[in-house]
């Protein structure tokens, strides 16, 4: 039973894992870029999924068409939060930065609260909840779609950023803001762009996690166990961002099994990503695929 | 106050004593003895809310002091101020509880324990900087949080810890009136402490590090040794600070020091001035201030409209919690200074009236 108990437990940390994986490939994506550390991909996360539920359950919405909707509306709220907030802080020192972002994160958080409340909303039923087997595991059907979502999620950043044009232009001012912006790239657009697509895809992640869970404030949770992805994968890699997002979800699962069967400590589940990052940042400060600076501290 | 600020025009000092003292004029010096001296007499002149109200400014003054030396002048940025904070507050109950230590005395020894853990979680600053760093006490913020909930012999887990009031020389210090006089000493101490580090040779490396890591290493200051001793005197104060505010609410539970309280600490210190002794107090006081201001508001417009406001005042706790972040955005895109910034304008600004050019 236990080995049972632990193959579940592992395969949930492959779906939540991967789930972790384009949350972290967002904030990657953002801090590739535009060299900001957002520590409010969690609200977006919130937000796009706290609209997806209005459309659908307050306006009464059918649900193929508030999910593009909400879409189009996530593009708009990270071009407008880039050209408001962000754009200002330009070549401010990091703090700044950094807290420009924990202040968005408050104030997101709470207005979502004042607004939606502070319960769990579900989500009306859109697929089957009855459970599926698979190679004799008990997997719901919800999150089957997201792991297939977030497969497909990956498979579009990589052809994004490997074929389109925007793609190139994003990688571009990533690797050099001044060559690029000399070869004809709009770094004003680029960024506003790497703030709307990681909007987008991360409030797809908020309404796939919020099907399978419910909506509520919970959700930006997701935001912060993002840091330990992307500090174990490497904080400018998108390869990085995901394999850390895997290793994260998996390590979570792990913790949580160990707990429960031999150490009863409790709550190991939450905490034991965050020991993994201090430990990754003493011993190797750029995680397993990021960019080493040439540097002695 | 328009006084203090005439200080004459041109440099006239002469001596490195002189460009190094806290007070540029006497005058200043006397307005700075004098809010002391009328501090001391408030607790006659003002009721209990607006008591409670300084005594909050100032145990979180003390703590947003701490948090100002690591970083608007060492310029390590930590996230995991709270967490400092509340082992202080547990760390005092627990040497109160445990071993009978008088609280006068505990709250000192409090901070000390805190600065040992903060000289510990500070290692990881001898290696990181900028936003691992920040990240890292992002973590430690975390792993604090989670040691509170869980150490029952410590920190009494979940249920808390009781704190003792103040007691001096078998006098109880107990109500407001009481404790102001205990903060108010504390403050006094430790923001004098304050503003001399950075006349001292400690206080320069702590900037020098700040402003050019690399320089400061070549002119043979140990950027580690400041880096960690930044970390570990940083929490002192955060120590310190925790440690009243335990005393004061006479109880400490392991869910008041979360991250929400981490950013508060940081939303002071930036919307008072990085690296400013001054708008460290200017902050804190805004910050406190803040939520009963909107308090304040929502109350008065529910008079206003009348009728039914249930969704004004039931969203109170989020509307005071999204002031608190909105103020610090806006602050980090209009004033990114500070209140000491717009202090020293509107100053200035008085100083040359009307023939300002």
């Amino acid at each position: 039973m236990s080995g049972n108990l632990l193959t579940q437990l592992l395969l949930n940390g492959l779906i939540v894992g991967t789930l972790y994986g384009v949350v972290a490939m967002c904030f990657v994506l953002i801090y590739k870029s535009t060299q900001v550390v957002n520590f409010a991909q969690g609200e977006f996360l919130l937000i796009g999924a706290w609209t997806c539920w209005w459309l659908v359950v307050e306006a009464g919405l059918p649900f193929w068409f508030s999910f593009p909707l909400t879409f189009v509306f996530m593009m708009v709220f990270g071009i407008a939060l880039q050209m408001v907030v962000l754009r200002p802080l330009i070549g401010e020192p990091i703090i700044s930065v950094i807290m420009v972002t924990i202040g968005m994160s408050l104030f997101f958080q709470s207005i979502t609260k004042w607004i939606f409340g502070a319960d769990v909303q579900p989500f009306p039923e859109i697929f089957p909840v009855k459970a599926v087997d698979v190679f004799g595991l008990q997997v719901q059907p919800a999150y089957l779609m997201s792991l297939v979502v977030s497969v497909l999620v990956m498979i579009g950043f990589a052809w994004f950023f490997k074929y389109s044009r925007m793609g190139l232009a994003m990688r571009a001012t990533a690797f050099n803001q001044q060559v690029a912006q000399s070869l004809g790239i709009s770094v004003k657009n680029v960024f506003a762009m790497a703030w709307a697509i990681s909007a987008m895809v991360s409030a797809l992640a908020g309404v796939v996690v919020g099907m399978v869970n419910g909506v509520s404030g919970a959700l930006s949770f997701f935001g912060i166990k993002v840091f330990p992805a992307v500090i174990v994968g490497g904080l400018d890699s998108i390869i990085g961002a995901i394999v850390g997002g895997l290793i994260i979800g998996l390590l979570e699962n792990f913790a949580e099994y160990v707990d429960g069967q031999w150490l009863h400590l409790g709550n190991l589940y939450t905490v034991a990503p965050f020991y993994v990052l201090i430990i990754i940042l003493m011993i190797k400060p750029y995680g397993l695929f990021g960019t080493h600076k040439i540097e002695r501290v | 106050m328009i006084s203090s600020s005439l200080i004459p025009c041109g440099q006239f000092k002469t001596s490195y004593a002189k460009d190094t003292t806290i007070f540029d004029t006497p005058v200043m010096r006397a307005w700075a003895v004098g809010a002391v001296l009328l501090l001391i007499a408030t607790p006659m002149l003002v009721n209990n809310y607006y008591l409670s109200l300084l005594i909050q400014i100032g145990f979180m003054g003390i703590a947003a002091l701490g948090l100002n030396i690591l970083v608007g002048y060492t310029g390590q940025i930590s996230l995991g101020h709270a967490g400092f904070f509340g082992f202080g507050a547990f760390a005092s109950a627990w040497l109160n509880n445990k071993f009978g230590v008088p609280v006068m005395l505990a709250i000192p020894l409090a901070a000390a324990m805190t600065t040992v853990l903060g000289l510990l979680f500070g290692i990881p600053a001898g290696r990181l900087k900028g936003l691992y760093l920040a990240i890292a006490t992002f973590a430690s913020q975390f792993i604090l949080e989670d040691f509170f909930a869980r150490a029952d012999w410590f920190s009494g887990g979940s249920s808390g810890a009781a704190a003792a009031p103040v007691n001096l020389f078998g006098y109880e210090l107990s109500g407001d009136k009481g404790f102001f006089y205990v903060v108010l000493f504390w403050v006094v101490v430790m923001f004098l402490i304050g503003s001399n580090l950075l006349r001292t040779r400690d206080g320069r490396a702590f900037i020098a590090v700040r402003d050019h890591y690399l320089s400061a290493e070549v002119m043979g200051i140990n950027l580690t040794k400041y880096r960690i001793l930044s970390f570990g005197l940083s929490s002192f104060y955060a120590g310190l600070g925790g440690a009243l505010y335990g005393h004061y609410l006479g109880f400490v539970s392991a869910e008041g020091f979360t991250i929400l309280m981490s950013i508060e600490f940081l939303g002071m210190i930036i919307i008072g001035g990085l690296g400013s002794v001054a708008g460290t107090l200017m902050g804190t006081t805004f910050m406190v201030l803040l939520p009963e201001v909107m308090a304040g508001s929502v109350s008065i417009t529910k008079s206003l409209i009348g009728g039914d406001v249930g969704w004004l005042t039931e969203g109170l706790a989020y509307i005071k919690q999204a002031s608190i972040g909105l103020a610090i955005i806006l602050f980090l895109i209009f004033e990114p200074d500070g209140l000491v910034h717009r202090w020293r304008l509107i100053r200035s600004y008085w100083k040359l009236y009307p023939f300002s050019y």
